[in-house]
């Protein structure tokens, strides 16, 4: 397997607070790993300097091979590095499928003055990736009137447009009831295995961890604790007393 | 695109021709409705990315006093010529202040460009040789080479205004209809999401900020060739605000709206300022007043909103 992400010795200050400290990581093709921690352990700080919305004070982000550190998150998506969000960005006003074709007018190289942004080949793909998410029902309905776990799903769909090679979802079960998570997932995790992304998830559910990735990194306190399979790391004494507070 | 062209060539052709027999009072209105239509459009654009500019009367004005200086200094007369020109001038003069302008948001930007048209305007003012506080004159222009007749020049003015009205606004819901059209609505409601998909929002403002120019300076260009008369005024801020009145009356989803809302917006102004000359201001702000709290999307959203309604059903 080859590697796309390797970080090195990342740090990042927020005054006295450290958010990230010394964090090296690689993440080679086909991978599905979670970043575990409890609030403030560094997971979203992480996932924001590798996005490029946040810039290491310290250390370097190579993604290929070639350093992103310093690249903006429009950059940074353009080397094939896309996010969903904690709480879905997506655009209330407008409809399910005019989401989607502003997505994917976005991954292309220029923005067509002329150019329909409802020609069919857009809306053909937009209607492909809505159907692995089973989002294609509701293509006319704005996305205003749809439920939390509806957004999300179109959320990681809308990322998915500029086919990337590693995608990092931000707590996708986050706000999604006790009976929705498990089938969303599996949705979430077919419409990514028929894409080959590598995948990143920052998560809470431990559940949803063990189940869904197959390799778990522990933070705490800006620092990797744990770096393993899921339930290597979910044994591991210290994220037993300072993640899942599962202590026996 | 197709439809788009034809609708609206067929729609100039019908308003051309029914200008023939409308009453003479009218024509005036309706060509300074058409040439402040078009700067409203530039606004139009602006809003549909959630950015409205102050100072479009900076741009109205450069397109104004680029087209009368051509006809007074060079010996210009063709309007064919001058108006693209003053819209050329206008793109220009925004060139420089792009990129800036479109580091800012909301307020900030509003304020910005405001600024910019006042300080053109103190320029004006003080310029003698540009007319100063009085302006200048600008001579009938004329038409690929044509005089336009005493008798004909309104309906000749008008005609032509008609025909930018109609090439610009195409042009424009070509560019509405278009990946970078809906991308600006997206930019909107939330510019942070474009740029993780991968879009420059600040180039995309910037953009357009220069198109809205061209746009302005067209407008500038023919209302200054109507009125036969230019002024420091087209930069003053009141200027400005009657435009973003024009644009707030439209709403950001139809062409056709800005028309006529510019339109209705003349005539209100015509005659207030006849029935009432020293509260027309009065009536006009009652008028928007009413215009957003019975249509706070605007005079476009009685008929898009009913398209979408019927296109659920």
């Amino acid at each position: 397997m080859s590697q796309l992400l390797h970080t090195k010795g990342l740090r990042k200050s927020f005054g006295a607070v450290t958010a990230a400290d010394d964090v090296s990581i690689t993440i080679t093709s086909n991978e599905r790993v979670s970043l575990i921690g409890s609030n403030g352990a560094g997971k979203t700080t992480f996932a924001n300097m590798v996005t490029g919305y946040l810039k290491p004070d310290a250390g370097s982000i190579e993604f290929l091979g070639k350093d992103i550190s310093k690249l903006s998150p429009r950059e940074v998506t353009k080397q094939g590095i896309a996010r969903s969000f904690q709480i879905p960005q997506v655009f209330l006003q407008l409809s399910v499928l005019d989401n989607m074709l502003v997505a994917i007018a976005c991954s292309q190289s220029e923005l067509s003055f002329t150019r329909s942004s409802h020609r069919a080949e857009a809306i053909d793909s937009a209607t492909r990736l809505l159907e692995r998410f089973a989002l294609h029902a509701y293509c006319d309905r704005k996305v205003v009137e749809m439920p939390g776990g509806m957004r999300k799903l179109l959320d990681i769909a809308m990322a998915l447009t500029a086919t990337p090679k590693l995608l990092l979802l931000d707590e996708p079960t986050s706000g999604v009831s006790v009976d929705e998570k498990f089938p969303m997932m599996d949705t979430v995790s077919a419409a990514l295995e028929s894409e080959g992304v590598s995948v990143l998830f920052v998560e809470h559910d431990m559940e949803i961890v063990q189940r869904y990735s197959k390799r778990v990194i522990a933070f705490y306190s800006g620092r990797v604790i744990a770096d393993a399979s899921p339930a290597d790391v979910l044994a591991d004494e210290q994220v037993q007393l300072y993640v899942t507070g599962r202590r026996k | 695109m197709f439809r788009t062209i034809s609708l609206g060539m067929v729609s100039i052709a019908v308003i051309a021709l029914a200008s023939i027999w409308s009453p003479k009072w009218l024509l005036f209105p309706a060509t300074m409705a058409a040439s402040h239509g078009i700067v409203t459009l530039g606004i139009v654009l602006m809003m549909r990315s959630g950015v409205v500019s102050f100072g479009q009367g900076m741009v109205f004005a450069s397109g104004a006093y680029c087209a009368a200086l051509l006809a007074k200094h060079a010996g210009i007369n063709d309007a064919l010529v001058l108006v693209p020109a003053g819209g050329l001038a206008s793109a220009l003069l925004a060139l420089p202040f792009a990129p800036l302008l479109a580091r800012y948001r909301a307020i900030f930007f509003a304020m910005l460009t405001l600024s910019l048209s006042m300080v053109l305007y103190g320029i004006l003012v003080k310029t003698e040789t540009l007319g100063g506080s009085d302006g200048f004159n600008v001579a009938r222009p004329q038409i690929l080479g044509m005089e336009l007749p005493p008798d004909m020049a309104n309906l000749g003015m008008f005609w032509l205004s008609l025909a930018f009205v109609g090439a610009l606004s195409i042009m424009m819901r070509i560019y509405f209809d278009s990946s970078r059209g809906l991308v600006a609505l997206a930019i909107r409601e939330n510019e942070l999401r474009v740029e993780y998909l991968g879009s420059s929002v600040q180039r995309m403002i910037g953009t357009d900020f220069v198109v809205a120019a061209f746009l302005a300076g067209i407008g500038g260009a023919l209302t200054g060739l109507t009125l036969g008369h230019i002024e420091p005024n087209f930069s003053y801020w009141t200027t400005s605000g009657e435009l973003v009145f024009a644009a707030i009356l439209a709403g950001h989803h139809s062409v056709a709206a800005v028309y006529l809302a510019s339109f209705v917006l003349e005539l209100v102004r015509s005659f207030s300022a006849l029935y009432f000359p020293n509260t027309w201001q009065l009536a006009l702000g009652l008028f928007l007043l009413i215009v957003i709290r019975f249509l706070p999307q605007g005079l476009g959203s009685l008929w898009i909103g009913n398209r979408q309604r019927s296109d659920k059903r």
